[in-house]
C-alpha cells in the first residue's frame, strides 16, 4: 500500500501526481472465500479490514452491489458520539469511539475525525430528567458526560437562541466533548484501501440475488457475476438487511424507512460543535467545507426509495430557525435521503441466525455511521469465532423472542 | 459615472431610472431591469470574487441559475446580511451592497491567490485524506485553518427581520419555465378550460425569447411574447407566478415553488410584504419546460475572468445592453456560437475569429456570420487562455477529434473575451427528483426526462432546440396536459416561425493541450469546486470508477450551483478516461433544491410563537394573574407553581404541599385526556385494553386503570368512571391523550370491529378543577347540591349534580391521598367556578397549586406518573402493580400474555421502589444511577435509577422513587448513588408509600 | 409528499392529514394465552417489509379518524390502491411479477 504523507504529497506533486496507485483493485470474483461479507458500505468495510488485521483471515470477499460506501455512509450528517443510556448500548458505541479516535492513523487515511463535541439539549423537564438519567450512566460507564444549564449551553454556542421566550426554551443540555463529526466518504474509501491492501476483493457491482443452504448450513451466495462459495457469510446491508434476509428465508424484526437530510450552502465557520434537540426534532453541524449539515427525523412510512416527504424537511427547517433565528437566511442547497433499517428498540442486531455460518448486522437505524469502527470491529470477530462477540451477545436477534429489548427509545432515546 | 461596456441603446433596461449600488467598497451605477451581475458586466468589473481552493481570479461566466463564480454576499446592515446570492439573479435595486465572498486584502490581490499558485498542486483532490494525520494530536489545529480557509459567505449575526409565507395550492397544470415552450403549453391548457399555474424563475417571463432575433409571425418576439402574456394574465383560472423557481419536484406531481416577493426590492422587504412566499402545489399534470442549459467548453485557463458561454454574451446585449468587452473569440462546436458572434458583431464591437471545432459547418447561422465578413477558423480549438485576472488572448490551434490530439501550429489570437459553446444540456433536475434516471440521447448529446408518471417535458428540456420545433412540440404537450385533466383541447394557433436550417453539432467536452492533461494548465470542469480535468483524470486513476465515486473525491458538482455547468462535462471526461460512452458512465442523482432556497422560506410562519401551537387551558388567564410559572406538558401550558412575592420555587412548593396537607388547595387538572366511550360492548372493550377488570364497576362509580402495549409495557394509566351501563369516561395523561384515543381505534377498527363501541375525546370540553385536602368537603358543599355525607357520597364514586349553580360531574377521586373532589363543568363555566370557589379562599385556606406541588404530593403517596416512573421498558408487576391485573379475566388483554415471556417474567428485573435518603436533607438526584458498591472501579455495574425525587415538607426529608433490579426484594437495604463531584448518596430502599400508607385520609 | 385516497372520506388528501402504522393484515394470534414465545415474538416485532409492493395500515389522524390499507410501492411510492379494514389487496406482489 501506497503511504499517504505530507511529504508523499509534495513527492507526487514533483511527478504531477501521475504515480498515485489505485486506492484498491477491482478484482474478479475468485469461486469461493473463507468469508462473504455482503454490503460494501463503511460497516461492511470495517469488518473486512478487522478480519484481515485482527483475525488474519484475508480470503475475503466484500459484495458490493452499487459502488463502495454508496449507501447510508454516504447519506449521513456524520455525527460521532456514544453518550448512551443503556449500558449495552453505551459498551458498544463507547468501544467503537475508542476505534475513532486512532482511526486515521491506524487506516493511514485522515478520516478527519473532528472531537468539537456534542449537545443533546433539554426543553422541558421531562428532557431534563432524562439528560441526567442518561449523563449519570454514561459517567459510572466511563463515558464523558456532563449536563450543563442554559447559561453553559449559551457559552459554547453563542449564537444559539437560548432565550426565554421561545415556544421551548433551552433549559440545559448534555455535553460529550469527546463526541464529534468525520468525513463520511474517507472513512469507506479509508477501510477498503486498508482492506484491500491485506489481500480482501472488493467487488462492486457485484448484486447478491440468492443464498445457497446446505443442511442448514451457509454455502454461498448467488450474485449477478455467477455463485460465490462461503461458509461464512455476514450481511452488513443498511437499509436492505429484510431484502437480503428473505434469500435466506428469514424475516427480520426491521422496518425501512427514509431519513432525509439537507446540507445549506457553504459558509465561513459559524457553529463549532454538533448540537441535536431531539425535542424540536433537529441536528445541525458544519461541515470542514462550511455546509450546515442538518438532520430530520424519519418518515413514517416504509420506503426504499432514498428520498422521504417534504413536511419532513419543513419541520426540520422550523426547527433550526427556531434554535438558530439568525440562520433565517442562510439557504438551503441539498437535501437527500438515506434508508435506514429501524429495529423496535432503536438497538442494531449483530447475530447469528438460524442458519448456520449465517449472520447479521444490521437495524442501526438513525445512528449507524458512529459505530462504524466498532460495528465492524464485533462482527469480524463473531464471523471468525462463529459466535457473538460478548460486546455483540446483547443485540442478538433472539431478544425479540424473550423481550430483552435494549430499549434505548425509552427514556434517553435520544435518536441519531 | 460611466458604464464602459454598457450600449447607447438596447436591451430591456430603464435607462431612465439609473440605480446606485456599491461592489467590494466601490459605488457604481446600472439601470432598473439589470441583475447585479450585468450592471457589474456593463461598469467592466471583470474580478468578481476568488476560486474556492486555490483562490484564482473569477469573473461572470453565465447569465442564469448556472452561474458558479459570481456568488456574492449581499446586504448593507448585519441583519440584512445574505450570504451566497447569485449576481446573474439578483435584481439591482438602489442601494444594494454586495461583495465577493473570498479574497482577502480584497478580490484583486488576494493573498491566498498567492498560496494557491505555490500550493495548488499539492492539494490534488482528496488531499487532506492524505495528509494531516501526524502528530494525531494536531488534527484539531489543522481542522480550524482548513475551516477557515473554506465556506463561500457569511451567515448574518442578526436576525432576520423579514417575514416569509406560505401558500398551498392545487392546479390542473402546473407549467414551469415561462419561455417559448411554456408558454405555448400554459396558452393550450387554459384555453382549454384547465387552471394552470405558470411559474419562471426569472424577472421577467419569455425565457430565450428575451434574448432571441428571431421573429414570430414576421416580427420581434417581444410582440408575440407580450401578447401572449396579457391573454394568460386575462384569464381568471390562470395564476402568473414570476421570479418563482421550481425547486423541488416531490412524490405525485407535489411541486414546491419559492417566490421571491421583494428580494429584487431592497435589502428587507417593504412594511406589509413577505421577503418571499413557498408555494406548494399539487398538480395533475406538471409541464418542464425548463429549457437547457449552455455547456461551456473545458480549456486550459478556463476560468480566467472574460470566460464566457456564448448564450449568456446574447443574453447580456439583448436583455440589459451590456457588451462585456471590446475582442471576442468564439469556441464552438455548434451553430450557437455564431449567434453569440453575430449579436456581438451587430452590437458594435469586434470579433476577432469564430473558432469552430467543426470542418464544416453551414447552417444558417454560419451564412449569416459569412455575410457579415467575421472570421471563422473551421478545424480549430482555443485550447489555452492568455491572461490571470482577465484574458488577453486565446491559443488557437487545429486539432484532430479522432485521435484527441492538437495538430498544427498554435497561434495565439488577442482579445479580452471568449465565448465558448460546447452543446445544450436539457435542464433535467426537476423530472429526476422522484428518483427517475435521466436517459441520454445520442442525437442531442444530452440526457431527457425520463417518462414519469403526470410529468410532461416539453421544448428544451425533452431535448427539442429549434424554435419552431419547440413551439410545436409545447402544443402536442399542452393538448395531452389539457386532455389528461378531462379538458377538451381547444385550438391555438402558433406563430409563424423560420425554420432555420442548423449544421450538426460535434459532441465536444474538453479541448486537448499540447501538454498532457496532468501536465497542462489547470482545465476546470467545475469553476466553484475548483475541479479540473486532471483532477478527474487522477480520481478514475486512484480506482474511483463511479460517477459518484468521482462526483465524492473531486467535489464536483457539490457547489451552491450543483454543477449545473460543469457536470455533463465532467462525465464525459470521466467516460473518456474509463473507455466508456457518457451513458454507460451515467449521472449524479439529480436532488432538490433546483437552487438555493432560504431556511426562512422554508420554514415559513412556523416560528416562535407559532412554531407549535400552545393549549391553554379555560383558566389560564387567571394562573397568570396569579403569577404562576408554567411548565411546558406536550403543548399545554400547566401552571407549575405559584410564587407569591420573591418566594423561590423551593418555598412555594413547601408552601402549596402543606396547604393540601392541612387545608385545602386547588389544581386546574383541565389537561387530563377524557375519552367519552359509549356503546354496548364498551365495557367488554376496556376489559381487554386495560390490565384490570371493569365488568363489575357499577353506575357511578369510579376505578383506576392500567394500560399496555402488547409487550407488556405499561404505556398510560387514568381513572375511568361509568356513567351508565353502555357509557363511559376514561382519563388519560396529559401527554397521551391524542395517541391513546388513536389506540383506541386502532384496535376496535382493525381488530374488534364486532363490538360496538365509539370514541370520542371530549378533554377540551369539561374544565376539571381538583379540590383537595381535609378542607375539601366543607368548601365544596358551601356551593354544590350534591349530598357530600362520607357515607353517601364515597370514594371512588362520581355524583351529577350542580356546583356553582351550573351542572357539573364530581368525582371523588385522589391523586394527593387527600380528601378529594375532581369537579368536571363544561369548559366555559370553569372561570365562574373556580371564582366561586376562591370566594371562600380566607375561609377555607384555599390554595392554588402547580404540577410540582401535585408531583410531590402523589409521589408521596407513591402513585405513578407514566413516562417518569416508567419508560416503555416497565411491566405493572415491575410496579407492583399486580393488584391492578386482571390474571384470570377470560379475554386475552393487551399486554398479558407479554408479562410471561423468558425476559419479562424474570425475577429481578427492575421494580419500583421507594428510597429514603440516610440523610434528612439529601434530595437525591432525579435520574442518579443506583449501585450496590460505591468502591468499584468504573465502568460501575448500575442496579437502578431514581425515577421521581423531592424534599417532602411533610415529612420533613427527602425521598424518592426508583427502579430497581430486584428492588421488591430488597426491602431494608442500603444502595449509593455516586455523583460528579466525589460525593456519595447513601439510601435505603422502602415502600412506595411514604405518608398515609393506609389510605385513611381520602377516606375521611 | 403522498396524496392519499381515503376511501371512507371518498377524497384525495394530502399526506400530513395521515399517519402511516406499518404492515397492514397483522392478525393478533387467536389464543395469546397458548401461542409460544416465537410466535409472540413474530407477531410484535417480526415484518415482511418488502423493497416492491407493500400493503400497509395508514389512519386518517387529521381527518375521518378511520384506519385504512395502502398497497404502495415502496420505491417508486406510487399507491395503487387503498382499501378499507377487512377487505384484501386487489393488486398484490405476485401479480406485479407476472408479465402484463
Amino acid at each position: 500500500m501506497q503511504r499517504y504523507s505530507g511529504f508523499g504529497l509534495a513527492r507526487h506533486a514533483l511527478s504531477h501526481h501521475e504515480n498515485w496507485q489505485r486506492m484498491w483493485r477491482n478484482p474478479t470474483p475468485k469461486k469461493a472465500y473463507d468469508a462473504i461479507i455482503v454490503g460494501g458500505g463503511g460497516h461492511g468495510l470495517a469488518t473486512a479490514y478487522y478480519l484481515a488485521k485482527e483475525h488474519g483471515i484475508t480470503n475475503v470477499a466484500v459484495l458490493e452491489k452499487g459502488w463502495l460506501g454508496g449507501g447510508n455512509t454516504a447519506r449521513n450528517t456524520t455525527i460521532v458520539r456514544s453518550n448512551y443510556l443503556w449500558d449495552e448500548a453505551a459498551a458498544l458505541y463507547e468501544h467503537s469511539l475508542k476505534l475513532w479516535e486512532g482511526l486515521s492513523q491506524d487506516l493511514n487515511c485522515n478520516v478527519m475525525f473532528s472531537q468539537r463535541g456534542v449537545l443533546n439539549l433539554g426543553h422541558t423537564l421531562q428532557d431534563m430528567r432524562d439528560i441526567q438519567r442518561r449523563v449519570h450512566a454514561n459517567r459510572l460507564n466511563g463515558i464523558d458526560s456532563q449536563v450543563l444549564d442554559a447559561q453553559q449551553v449559551k457559552e459554547i454556542v453563542p449564537i444559539l437562541d437560548c432565550s426565554s421566550d421561545r415556544r421551548y426554551p433551552v433549559m440545559g443540555a448534555s455535553w460529550q466533548p469527546r463526541a464529534g463529526v468525520a468525513r463520511h466518504d474517507a472513512v469507506a474509501w479509508g477501510f477498503a484501501r486498508a482492506a484491500d491492501a491485506m489481500g480482501v476483493d472488493l467487488l462492486q457491482q457485484t448484486e447478491v440475488n440468492g443464498m445457497r443452504i446446505e443442511d442448514g448450513q451457509i454455502v454461498g451466495v448467488e450474485t449477478n457475476r455467477g455463485f460465490i462459495g462461503a461458509k461464512t457469510v455476514g450481511c452488513v446491508t443498511a437499509g436492505n438487511s429484510s431484502v437480503v434476509a428473505k434469500q435466506a428465508g428469514l424475516l427480520l424484526p426491521l422496518e425501512s424507512h427514509p431519513l432525509q437530510a439537507l446540507v445549506s450552502e457553504p459558509l465561513k465557520p459559524i457553529l463549532d460543535t454538533v448540537v441535536m434537540s431531539n425535542h424540536v426534532h433537529g441536528y445541525i453541524s458544519q461541515s470542514d467545507k462550511g455546509d450546515l449539515v442538518i438532520g430530520a427525523g424519519i418518515d413514517g412510512y416504509n420506503g426504499y426509495g432514498q428520498r422521504g416527504s417534504y413536511p419532513t424537511i419543513e419541520h426540520t427547517l422550523q426547527a433550526i430557525v427556531e434554535m438558530f433565528p439568525i440562520f433565517s437566511r442562510v439557504r438551503m442547497n441539498r437535501q437527500w435521503g438515506g434508508i435506514v433499517d429501524t429495529c423496535p428498540d432503536a438497538c442494531p442486531i449483530l447475530s447469528e441466525t438460524d442458519v448456520k455460518g449465517l449472520f447479521f448486522n444490521c437495524g442501526w437505524g438513525t445512528g449507524g455511521f458512529k459505530a462504524t469502527p466498532g460495528s465492524g470491529h464485533v462482527f469480524a470477530w463473531t464471523l471468525a469465532k462463529g459466535h457473538a462477540h460478548p460486546l455483540a451477545k446483547p443485540f442478538s436477534i433472539n431478544r425479540f423472542v424473550t423481550g430483552q429489548l435494549i430499549d434505548e427509545h425509552g427514556a434517553a432515546g435520544v435518536a441519531h | 459615472m460611466t458604464q464602459p461596456n454598457r450600449l447607447a441603446q438596447g436591451g430591456r433596461v430603464n435607462r431612465d431610472r439609473p440605480l446606485s449600488f456599491v461592489f467590494n467598497g466601490e459605488t457604481y451605477q446600472g439601470y432598473e431591469g439589470d441583475t447585479l451581475a450585468s450592471a457589474l458586466l456593463a461598469n467592466a468589473v471583470s474580478v468578481v470574487n476568488r476560486s474556492f481552493k486555490y483562490a484564482r481570479p473569477r469573473g461572470i461566466v453565465a447569465a442564469g441559475a448556472e452561474e458558479p463564480n459570481a456568488v456574492v454576499q449581499l446586504g448593507a446592515s448585519e441583519a440584512a446580511q445574505t450570504p451566497n446570492v447569485r449576481a446573474t439573479q439578483q435584481a439591482l435595486y438602489d442601494g444594494l451592497v454586495a461583495s465577493s465572498t473570498n479574497g482577502w486584502p480584497n478580490v484583486q490581490r488576494d493573498v491566498m491567490g498567492l498560496f494557491g499558485k505555490v500550493a495548488g498542486k499539492m492539494m490534488p483532490p482528496g488531499f487532506y485524506n492524505k495528509t494531516f494525520m501526524a502528530p494525531a494530536s494536531m488534527w484539531m489545529t489543522y481542522e480550524k485553518l482548513i475551516r477557515k480557509a473554506a465556506g463561500l459567505g457569511r451567515s448574518p449575526r442578526e436576525q432576520d427581520p423579514d417575514r416569509y409565507e406560505h401558500f398551498h395550492r392545487h392546479c390542473d397544470v402546473l407549467v414551469i419555465g415561462a419561455g417559448p415552450a411554456g408558454l405555448v403549453a400554459a396558452s393550450v391548457a387554459a384555453n382549454s378550460g384547465a387552471r394552470v399555474i405558470l411559474c419562471d424563475e426569472q424577472e421577467q417571463m419569455g425565457g430565450c425569447l428575451l434574448s432571441t432575433t428571431e421573429t414570430l409571425n414576421g416580427k420581434p418576439a417581444n410582440q408575440w411574447l407580450s401578447e401572449t402574456l396579457d391573454h394568460l394574465a386575462a384569464n381568471p383560472d390562470v395564476l402568473l407566478l414570476p421570479r418563482t423557481t421550481a425547486n423541488g419536484y416531490h412524490d405525485h406531481n407535489f411541486v414546491t415553488l419559492h417566490e421571491r416577493v421583494a428580494e429584487h426590492l431592497g435589502d428587507t422587504a417593504p412594511e406589509g410584504m413577505a421577503r418571499s412566499r413557498m408555494h406548494q402545489v399539487r398538480a395533475k399534470r406538471v409541464v418542464l419546460s425548463t429549457g437547457s442549459h449552455e455547456r461551456p467548453l473545458v480549456y486550459a485557463n478556463n476560468d480566467v475572468p472574460g470566460n464566457f458561454v456564448s448564450g449568456a454574451i446574447s443574453s447580456y446585449i439583448h436583455r440589459y445592453g451590456v457588451v462585456p468587452g471590446n475582442q471576442l473569440v468564439v469556441m464552438t462546436a455548434n451553430d450557437q456560437g455564431y449567434r453569440c458572434a453575430i449579436d456581438w458583431y451587430d452590437a458594435g464591437r469586434n470579433v476577432v475569429a469564430i473558432v469552430d471545432a467543426r470542418p464544416d459547418a453551414d447552417g444558417h447561422w454560419v451564412k449569416q456570420a459569412e455575410e457579415r465578413g467575421l472570421r471563422i477558423l473551421k478545424g480549430q480549438v482555443v485550447f489555452d487562455t492568455k491572461g490571470t485576472k482577465a484574458v488577453q488572448g486565446a491559443w488557437v490551434s487545429a486539432w484532430n477529434a479522432e485521435r484527441f490530439a492538437l495538430t498544427g501550429e498554435a497561434q495565439l489570437l488577442e482579445c479580452d473575451a471568449i465565448a465558448s459553446s460546447g452543446g445544450f444540456s436539457p435542464v433535467v433536475h426537476l423530472a429526476a427528483h422522484t428518483g427517475a434516471r435521466p436517459v441520454w440521447r445520442d442525437d442531442i448529446q444530452g440526457f431527457v426526462p425520463a417518462a414519469v408518471k403526470g410529468q410532461l417535458p416539453t421544448g428544451g428540456c425533452n431535448g427539442v432546440y429549434p424554435l419552431h420545433q419547440v413551439l410545436a412540440d409545447a402544443l402536442d404537450t399542452g393538448i395531452t396536459a389539457a386532455l389528461d385533466c378531462g379538458y377538451e383541447a381547444s385550438r391555438f394557433i402558433l406563430p409563424e416561425v423560420d425554420d432555420l436550417v442548423e449544421s450538426a453539432p460535434l459532441a465536444l467536452f474538453e479541448i486537448p493541450h499540447t501538454k498532457a492533461t496532468m501536465r497542462a494548465p489547470y482545465q476546470f470542469v467545475d469553476l466553484q469546486n475548483d475541479v479540473t480535468a486532471a483532477a478527474i483524470e487522477l480520481a478514475t486513476r486512484e480506482g474511483f470508477e463511479s460517477i459518484e465515486h468521482v462526483k465524492r473525491y473531486t467535489a464536483m458538482g457539490f457547489g451552491t450551483d450543483q454543477g449545473k455547468l460543469g457536470n455533463i462535462n465532467g462525465m464525459a471526461i470521466t467516460a473518456r478516461r474509463l473507455g466508456q460512452t457518457i451513458p454507460e458512465t451515467g449521472t449524479t442523482v439529480f436532488r432538490p433544491n433546483y437552487t438555493p432556497v432560504p431556511f426562512g422560506a422554508i420554514a415559513g410562519p412556523h416560528r416562535r410563537e407559532l412554531f407549535d401551537p400552545k393549549r391553554y387551558t379555560a383558566l389560564h388567564s387567571w394562573h397568570e394573574q396569579r403569577g404562576a410559572t408554567f411548565e411546558d406538558v406536550g403543548l399545554w401550558k400547566r401552571p407549575w407553581y405559584y410564587p407569591i412575592g420573591n418566594e423561590s420555587m423551593h418555598d412555594a412548593v413547601s408552601r402549596e404541599c402543606l396547604a393540601v396537607r392541612n387545608k385545602v388547595g386547588i389544581l386546574d387538572a383541565s389537561t387530563l385526556g377524557k375519552i367519552d366511550i359509549q356503546g354496548k360492548d364498551a365495557r367488554e372493550f376496556l376489559g381487554r385494553v386495560y390490565t384490570n377488570k371493569w365488568e363489575k364497576l357499577g353506575i357511578g362509580k369510579a376505578r383506576y386503570g392500567l394500560m399496555c402495549k402488547d409487550d407488556g409495557m405499561v404505556t398510560d394509566d387514568g381513572v375511568t368512571t361509568c356513567l351508565g351501563d353502555q357509557h363511559f369516561l376514561m382519563t388519560t395523561t396529559t401527554g397521551g391523550a391524542a395517541a391513546i384515543l388513536e389506540w383506541l381505534e386502532l384496535w376496535h377498527q382493525t381488530e374488534w370491529p364486532e363490538l360496538e363501541v365509539y370514541f370520542n375525546s371530549v378533554t377540551d370540553h369539561w374544565a376539571t378543577i381538583t379540590i383537595t385536602g381535609p378542607n375539601s368537603r366543607a368548601l365544596l358543599r358551601e356551593i354544590t347540591d350534591i349530598d357530600l355525607d362520607r357515607d353517601k357520597f364515597k370514594f371512588m364514586e362520581w355524583r351529577q349534580g350542580t356546583v356553582a349553580g351550573v351542572p357539573a360531574r364530581v368525582y371523588r377521586i385522589s391523586f394527593t391521598g387527600e380528601l378529594s373532589y375532581e369537579i368536571n363543568v363544561q369548559a366555559d363555566f370553569a372561570m365562574h367556578v373556580w371564582q366561586t370557589l376562591f370566594e371562600y379562599e380566607n375561609k377555607y385556606g384555599l390554595t392554588p397549586y402547580g404540577t410540582e406541588t401535585m408531583h410531590v404530593l402523589r409521589a408521596e403517596k407513591g402513585f405513578i406518573i407514566v413516562g417518569q416512573d416508567t419508560d416503555g421498558s416497565v411491566t405493572p408487576e415491575d410496579l407492583g402493580m399486580q393488584w391492578c391485573i386482571g390474571y384470570d379475566k377470560p379475554f386475552s388483554w393487551i399486554g398479558k400474555r407479554a408479562l410471561s415471556r423468558p425476559d419479562t417474567s424474570r425475577r429481578d428485573r427492575k421494580q419500583l421502589v421507594g428510597l429514603k435518603p440516610l440523610k434528612d436533607d439529601v434530595v437525591l438526584e432525579e435520574g442518579a444511577q443506583i449501585v450496590l458498591d460505591p468502591n468499584q472501579p468504573i465502568p460501575m455495574r448500575m442496579v437502578g435509577h431514581v425515577t421521581s425525587s423531592y424534599f417532602s415538607p411533610t415529612l420533613n426529608h427527602g425521598f424518592a422513587l426508583a427502579l430497581l433490579m430486584d428492588g421488591h426484594n430488597r426491602m431494608g437495604e442500603i444502595v449509593f448513588m455516586p455523583m460528579p463531584d466525589g460525593q456519595v448518596h447513601e439510601a435505603e430502599v422502602v415502600g412506595t408509600v411514604f405518608y398515609d400508607s393506609k389510605g385513611d385520609r381520602q377516606n375521611v | 409528499m403522498f396524496l392519499i385516497y381515503c376511501p371512507y372520506c371518498g377524497e384525495e388528501r394530502e399526506e400530513s392529514e395521515f399517519h402511516a402504522k406499518g404492515q397492514a393484515h397483522l392478525a393478533r394470534p387467536a389464543d395469546p394465552d397458548n401461542s409460544s414465545d416465537e410466535e409472540w415474538g413474530h407477531y410484535l416485532f417480526f415484518r415482511e417489509n418488502p423493497r416492491g409492493i407493500h400493503h400497509e395500515l395508514w389512519v386518517h389522524a387529521a381527518g375521518c379518524r378511520k384506519f385504512f390499507n395502502v398497497t404502495r410501492h415502496t420505491v417508486s411510492y406510487e399507491i395503487l390502491e387503498t382499501y378499507p379494514i377487512g377487505e384484501q389487496p386487489r393488486v398484490t406482489a405476485n401479480q406485479m411479477e407476472k408479465p402484463a
